[in-house]
């Protein structure tokens, strides 16, 4: 992982205060929880029935009936539970879920986050996603600030099919931290060595900049 | 009085699958997912199923089987992200494939298995995965009416059963198991051990046996059901 990645993940991590229940998507999400102290008081989630979830296994030690939604080998940590899929989504959409940390290919001016699906090249199935983007208590999404073309993956309005509409409340990339308001984007941090200007440049709508030089990650 | 003994082998309960069933298989990703009762539907060979299960499992694993061997027209899924094979099936037209949020596709399973016709919720309201489902309204709130989903079999892998088909799930293997045990006409588990009965402490069942048709017990555990190492 670059390093500008690596200081957007740990950014990230401090989102998640004490207490919380968190469910962290798959890919660059999952990353954050290498930037939790290990006695850190966190109930992670994942959608095919574990709370509690602990740290990722060696392949020599891995349960093969212990993995998280993405496949990984997982492991249990003191008070874990296990539940079946119904149970699991009702943790979702009851509202038990703190937060969530998702990935995206687009995000709107309006909070819209489009991330299942790119029409004719992409498109194996949002499993779970849908549910957590529209249910999780706060969405905030982790995702590089422009795609491999060097187009902006925050736009005005998002051109690929909705996961869910107006559930992203913030966003981290590698160059910046994004909150999302009545506004549109409202520039928060940006990353070190990049200017507010360049953060503008490569966001795709209108970017409000805060009045002073805004704090580095 | 006892309670029936409803172990059998393997092949009689598979020979209870037609062609043009619809099967539910349990499982998310490996853990639960009853890979010798998939290989013995393949030997069965009954055609034009449709599945309902959570994932497409991987290339050469699990119902990909049951893909390669043609015999399954129509795919009730949540995600196919880990098997190339099926979204190259799906994207050439030769495999009818539903996707539903995963846990929408837990609740019509469940409600199946509750007896009831269905379920209203809001998920995927205003986004494509709305398209062709009824609304309705209720309380100035607008939902989607998610049917319940049955099926004719069940395949279901569990840890632990009585010989009267109580069934005990580990880990992350339970996942869909439970709610497919309860959703199909015939329900067939695999068990890694088969107790006889009260082997299995009533406090310690997750599925009751009456909702089980047939119980096997698997003799040794294949590769398939080994650690992925990838």
């Amino acid at each position: 992982m670059s390093d500008a990645k690596d200081r957007m993940v740990a950014r990230a991590a401090r989102e998640i205060t004490p207490g919380m229940v968190v469910n962290l998507g798959i890919g660059l999400p999952t990353k954050v929880v290498n930037h939790l102290a290990a006695d850190f008081p966190v109930c992670l989630h994942t959608e095919n029935g574990l709370t509690g979830v602990g740290p990722i296994l060696p392949p020599e030690q891995a349960d093969r009936n212990l993995i998280d939604a993405g496949g990984a080998y997982v492991s249990t940590v003191p008070g874990s539970a296990f539940f079946d899929s119904a149970t699991s989504f009702a943790i979702v959409r009851s509202g038990r879920l703190d937060l969530t940390m998702l990935g995206a290919f687009e995000v709107s001016a309006m909070g819209d986050l489009a991330n299942w699906k790119i029409p004719g090249k992409f498109s194996p199935g949002a499993g779970g996603g849908i549910e957590l983007a529209q249910k999780a208590r706060r969405v905030v999404v982790l995702t590089t600030h422009t795609d491999r073309a060097g187009n902006p993956k925050l736009k005005q309005t998002c051109s690929l099919p909705l996961t869910a509409r107006g559930c992203v409340s913030r966003i981290f990339t590698d160059m910046a931290v994004i909150d999302l308001t009545a506004e549109g984007f409202v520039l928060l941090e940006t990353a070190e060595g990049v200017s507010a200007t360049d953060v503008a440049e490569a966001t795709g709508a209108p970017l409000v900049l805060p009045d002073t030089p805004p704090p580095t990650f | 009085m006892n309670l029936p003994n409803k172990t059998c082998p393997i092949g009689d309960a598979i020979n209870r699958i037609k062609d043009g069933d619809t099967i539910m298989v349990g499982g998310f990703g490996v853990p639960g997912t009853p890979m010798t009762l998939i290989l013995a539907l393949v030997a069965h060979g009954a055609r034009n199923l449709t599945l309902i299960k959570n994932d497409a499992n991987e290339p050469s694993m699990g119902i990909d089987h049951l893909l390669q061997s043609g015999q399954v027209s129509c795919l009730i899924t949540t995600h196919l992200g880990l098997n190339s094979h099926a979204i190259g099936l799906m994207n050439a037209g030769q495999l009818e494939v539903e996707f539903n949020p995963q846990g929408i596709l837990a609740e019509r399973i469940r409600a199946g298995g509750a007896g009831i016709g269905g379920v209203l919720s809001d998920i995927g309201i205003g986004t494509e995965l709305a398209k062709g489902k009824q609304v309705v309204e209720m309380a100035g709130e607008s939902y989607l009416v998610e049917p319940a989903l049955h099926a004719d079999v069940a395949l279901i892998h569990a840890d632990r059963a009585d010989a009267y088909g109580n069934l005990a799930y580990v880990g992350t293997a339970q996942n869909f198991n439970p709610l497919m045990a309860m959703a199909a006409d015939c329900v067939i588990v695999e068990a890694e051990r088969v107790l006889p009965l009260g082997g299995l402490a009533p406090n310690d069942v997750h599925t009751a046996g009456v909702f089980v048709d047939h119980v096997t017990e698997l003799s040794e555990l294949s590769e398939e059901y080994a650690v992925v190492r990838r």
